[in-house]
């Protein structure tokens, strides 16, 4: 294993004195898909949340390429190299799927304070936004209005519009949710693919993806990691079998 | 390039507008109506007003119920210099676009806290403190204002004086302002004010410092509409409180409403509506707005993109 991206240390966030996430801690290599498992209500979200730094955790450090990370914004964490994708959906509907990708993409091209050329002459940003369009299969959608599109191409149109910022670390809230058993596929295959040269954050509801493409897996039941480990490790886990698999037979 | 053509109709209109405002001082000449040119300036005046709200509004979606505030400062920076008889054009077209932009700068970095309902409540409160700051100064008149004998002076270069100069420099004002917003909606920035109006969240995980970029927009069309009021004070000569009052605020969002927020045109259209219906209805009635409520009615049940749209759709459905 390489050196770790990203480092949590005892990562907590209450809500009103339920802990959501209690005392997590973990670490993801470049090159390795780390999933995130639990039943519902775990805090596999606020977990995402608290990565992305929606949210603000009460105690506890992320450590991400070796600075600290735990007290900056949002844009300031995107712009270091940290994307995200979203459980339900979140896009420009407005915009067309290109304008989508390239504004992704304009947001780490240094400052926006540029009032007078149209931003959709940018050639250098059309042509990445079009790349990343192209990497999750959406290259000949590239026009359509975003609002208008699919379930399926709203989850692949969030993974280009989180690969155009060209991320070293790519946390992705059930990228899988809702797919066919087709687009689940061609979902596995990206990340697959994705995974050469970043760190992945997974949280998926899908065993058969997580167990398919996972390198490690970290389980979590009522805001607390349970286990971490191999995909092997965790199937035999009885912790884990019994919180858990169990339920799933 | 795609939505030129698509517009291509609204394209032809807007530039017959533009051809129509052109001439028109040359027909009222003819036919000796000077009234008509007072009322076309005052359209216009109100059209860059509404132009630079719609950045913020339509746009932006930063819903402002105090933009009329910066009518108001732009027409005191031409009042107040000329009270201490400093007619001096430049100077005080400089007081009115600074002075727009120091106040949309301090109060927008305090109202771009908030959202939704906060944000249009706050901004109508620090429009009424304006207004009731200077009702309150016995100096320039408080609530009665000011009367101002001698528009801007440009020396020898323009003589604002003539009426068709005048109006001839609000034209230029108003094709500008258009020129404007339609370069920075398009541009990085712009996309940048309209992603975020779209999902602002979204903006900030993909790494946008939206505050900033909103503030900027809000300081931009501050200045705009300082602008607009540095034209008003010089227009009707008079200037008071009233001006900066938060119903004429309100009178800015109908005429955006009205025109289609979010479009380049759309408020200029609405400015027209709002300035010939009141024109020509209050002539019959004293309760004009009776209809102009009406009509805000038809375009907001029907359309949500203004009256051009709610033509189409009537169209449409024939």
């Amino acid at each position: 294993m390489s050196e770790p991206l990203l480092e949590v240390f005892g990562l907590s966030r209450s809500f009103g004195g339920i802990a959501a996430t209690s005392d997590v801690s973990l670490k993801i290599a470049r090159g390795e898909i780390h999933a995130v498992i639990g039943p519902n209500g775990a805090g596999k979200t606020t977990l995402v949340a608290l990565l992305a730094g929606e949210l603000a955790a009460d105690s506890g450090t992320i450590r991400f390429r070796e600075d600290d990370i735990t007290l900056d914004a949002t844009p300031a964490r995107a712009r270091r190299g940290l994307a995200r994708t979203f459980q339900v959906t979140s896009i420009f509907s407005e915009f067309s799927a290109l304008e989508n990708v390239a504004l992704a993409a304009q947001a780490h091209t240094g400052h926006s304070f540029r009032f007078w050329k149209p931003a959709a002459e940018d050639a250098a940003l059309r042509q990445g936004a079009l790349e990343a369009l192209q990497k999750v299969g959406l290259g000949d959608a590239s026009e359509r209005n975003a609002g208008e599109m699919s379930h399926g191409e709203h989850r692949l149109l969030e993974m280009a519009m989180a690969l155009a910022t060209n991320p070293v670390m790519l946390l992705l809230d059930e990228p899988a949710a809702g797919l066919g058993p087709e687009e689940t596929t061609a979902m596995v295959g990206l990340l697959q693919e994705l995974k050469q040269d970043k760190g992945v954050l997974l949280v998926e509801h899908d065993m058969d993806v997580v167990f398919a493409i996972a390198d490690r897996i970290t389980v979590m039941v009522s805001g607390k990691t349970i286990a971490t480990g191999s995909p092997a490790e965790i199937r035999n886990d009885d912790r884990v079998r019994k919180a858990y698999l169990g339920e799933e037979g | 390039m795609s939505a030129w053509a698509d517009k291509s109709g609204r394209y032809w209109i807007a530039l017959a507008g533009v051809l129509i405002l052109f001439l028109a001082p040359f027909a009222i000449s003819y036919w000796d109506q000077p009234f008509y040119l007072d009322v076309l300036m005052r359209l216009m005046i109100l059209a860059i007003a509404a132009i630079s709200l719609n950045l913020i509004l339509g746009y932006g979606g930063m819903i402002s119920l105090g933009h009329s505030v910066y009518i108001g400062i732009g027409a005191y920076a031409v009042g107040i210099p000329a009270y201490y008889d400093e007619y001096n054009g430049i100077l005080q077209l400089l007081l009115a676009l600074g002075g727009c932009g120091v106040f949309a700068l301090l109060t927008g970095a305090i109202c771009l806290r908030t959202r939704g309902a906060y944000f249009i409540m706050i901004t109508l409160a620090f429009a009424q403190m304006m207004y009731f700051t200077f009702v309150s100064i016995e100096e320039y008149g408080g609530d009665d204002g000011l009367v101002i004998y001698a528009r801007s002076d440009f020396g020898g270069l323009l003589d604002l004086e003539n009426n068709v100069v005048l109006y001839y420099v609000i034209l230029g004002c108003l094709l500008l302002a258009l020129l404007l917003v339609h370069r920075i909606v398009n541009s990085h920035f712009g996309m940048v004010i309209r992603g975020t109006k779209s999902n602002e969240l979204r903006m900030q995980t993909v790494g946008f410092p939206t505050f900033r970029y909103q503030l900027s927009c809000y300081v931009i069309s501050g200045m705009l509409c300082g602008l607009a009021g540095w034209l008003m004070g010089n227009f009707t000569g008079f200037i008071s409180p009233e001006m900066m009052d938060w119903t004429r605020s309100g009178e800015l969002i109908a005429m955006v409403i009205l025109g289609g927020p979010g479009s380049l045109f759309g408020p200029a259209v609405g400015a027209a509506i709002f300035i010939l219906m009141e024109t020509i209805l209050s002539e019959i009635t004293v309760y004009w707005h009776l209809y102009l409520g009406l009509l805000l009615i038809l375009v907001a049940k029907f359309s949500g993109k203004g009256f051009g749209a709610l033509v189409g759709r009537i169209r449409g459905a024939r």
